[in-house]
């Protein structure tokens, strides 16, 4: 018998909703089959946690006596960066800024201790921050400079907007040279002395709906410990990859656009980065509700780590030049058994998403559910499927051939 | 009274060929742990060894190391993880050169076994949210 949203928010309401994490789900699933689990569940909770670099907030700081416009500033926060190309005083910082005196790479690998994805951090604690500012000025916003100290409880709209969130599914590095790499992946021993992998797996969002039959946009989700909603289709969505014949993608296909409220948010799950020898970011607490429609969906968050492959990439030289080449197929199975056998090597692995704080999430989730603190959406419209013919394409680069004598 | 202590042993090149682990065994019922160490034929080498032991052994044995031209120094740089940072993602678990983190089964939590870590920093730098601390 097929569910409702509404039938399963009512369950929800009157504390009487069956709510398991996409972990519990495997173990429902092969006692008592899907038929029978997909009428005594109502929801499936999944979680992810992980360095997610395209995030950034944006506030607004309120008018000061004088008035300024920062529309064409030079605005900083803690000495990171800041965009202000909008009306008056609103202000958007991202992830991965990095102060103008930070020295990058120049003695290489860099250590990028401090950017744009701790800032948003040390906002989030409720920490002060410093706000620097200089413009023109006009006739009705005459102030010319501002430094002053900020605070979360201040600002009038802080929000959590992210472009591309919660891959669905991602590239395992290894780095095939003779030296060794520092990539946004982690550091990579040569010769293969290493693989890095970034992806929750079997309790990853994405992966345990993968033709978005739930996940749509307008889904309520979990969100750097508060709640947000799908914005829309993250960029870089790309859901026409190679797939498993269960359909599960077997390189990085859906992304999500998310947005929340940062002021119901919470340090733990928004977390600044630093990757040595690459810059800075923020590893964002994910976490989406399946509601179990019918057994189809069900049978998708029965999803194991066995059933999900990963491609292994070279970053030493494929990634950086944009090769097509892949070197390889693992599954997150034997990724978290801590080795994987590839052309008749162990290789060691590590993980830059942390399974136990995606596990955390989708608990977190599932006991708001619980308490009937969390009801489910209706998406407004569904992501972009296979049928949309949606793909992510290269730049196309054309050289701008520059008159000399001008 | 007992005492465990982490030292380095720096060895001039005469020494690298002396059975000098041996003896602190045999004549100063010492237990050791070798953490770390370097020994090459002909030229200078160092043991990182964590030296367990009667105070009056001990004593005796780093006498006997001195008076022989060892070079001991304590291991006075100490890592330590910032619980309140660290994430458990496991970024650190194929940088440490001893095996000092593992995942925790079950919980996949990232579990940091102090008594393997050599001090040598290599995970400091590599932890995304800078968890892992260098005390001295």
């Amino acid at each position: 018998m097929p569910k409702t949203i509404e039938e399963i928010n009512a369950k929800i309401k009157a504390g009487k909703a069956v709510v398991v994490n996409a972990e519990e789900v495997i173990g429902i699933v092969r006692e008592k089959g899907i038929a029978r689990s997909a009428v005594d569940i109502d929801v499936v909770t999944t979680g992810t946690f992980a360095p997610m670099c395209s995030s950034g907030i944006y506030f607004n700081i309120g008018h000061s006596k004088p008035r300024i416009k920062l529309e064409a500033a030079r605005t900083y926060l803690n000495d990171v960066p800041a965009y202000s190309g909008f009306a008056a005083i609103d202000i958007m910082l991202g992830a991965t800024a990095l102060p103008e005196s930070d020295p990058r790479n120049k003695i290489h690998p860099g250590d990028f201790n401090y950017g744009g994805g701790h800032v948003i951090e040390e906002l989030v604690s409720g920490k002060d921050v410093c706000l620097s500012a200089a413009t023109y000025g006009t006739d009705c916003y005459p102030r010319k400079k501002l430094e002053t100290w900020i605070n979360i409880r201040d600002l009038n709209d802080a929000v959590l907007y992210n472009f591309r969130n919660a891959y669905q599914n991602y590239n395992v590095a290894v780095n095939v040279s003779d030296k060794t790499i520092y990539t946004y992946l982690g550091i990579l021993k040569p010769r293969m002395g290493n693989a890095v992998y970034c992806c929750a797996g079997q309790l990853s969002p994405l992966l345990n709906d993968p033709w978005y039959k739930t996940i749509g946009i307008g889904t309520r989700v979990f969100l750097g410990g508060g709640s947000g909603y799908i914005a829309w289709p993250g960029t870089q969505f790309n859901p026409s990859v190679p797939r498993t014949e269960a359909g599960i993608p077997k390189r990085g296909a859906a992304t999500l656009s998310l947005i929340g409220d940062l002021k119901n948010m919470q340090p733990r799950w928004l977390r600044g980065v630093s990757m040595q020898g690459y810059g800075v970011s923020l590893s964002v607490g994910v976490g989406i509700p399946i509601p179990v429609l019918n057994e189809e969906i069900l049978a998708h968050t029965a999803v194991t780590d066995d059933d999900i492959p990963a491609t292994i990439i070279d970053y030493s030289r494929d990634y950086p030049q944009n090769l097509p080449d892949v070197l390889g197929e693992v599954t997150y199975a034997q990724l978290r058994s801590g080795r994987i056998r590839f052309n008749n090597r162990d290789i060691p692995t590590a993980s830059l998403s942390s399974y136990s704080r995606a596990l955390e999430i989708a608990n977190i989730l599932k006991e708001w559910m619980n308490q009937g603190a969390f009801l489910l959406s209706q998406p407004v419209t569904p992501l972009p499927g296979i049928e949309s013919g949606l793909a992510f394409k290269p730049l196309n680069y054309r050289p701008v051939e520059r008159n000399n004598s001008s | 009274m007992k005492v465990s202590r982490k030292i380095v042993l720096h060895f001039p090149a005469r020494l690298v060929e002396e059975a000098i682990a041996y003896r602190l065994v045999k004549e100063y019922n010492l237990q050791f742990n070798i953490l770390k160490a370097s020994i090459i034929p002909d030229s200078e080498g160092f043991i990182v060894l964590e030296l367990t032991g009667e105070q009056e052994d001990y004593d005796r044995g780093v006498r006997f190391l001195t008076k022989i031209g060892v070079n001991i120094e304590a291991l006075s740089q100490n890592v330590v993880r910032n619980e309140d940072k660290c994430t458990h993602c496991g970024a650190c678990l194929t940088v440490c050169p001893t095996g000092a983190f593992e995942i925790e089964p079950g919980t996949r939590r990232v579990l940091f076994m102090h008594d393997r870590c050599i001090a040598c920093s290599m995970c400091l730098k590599a932890c995304p949210p800078r968890a892992m601390e260098l005390h001295f």
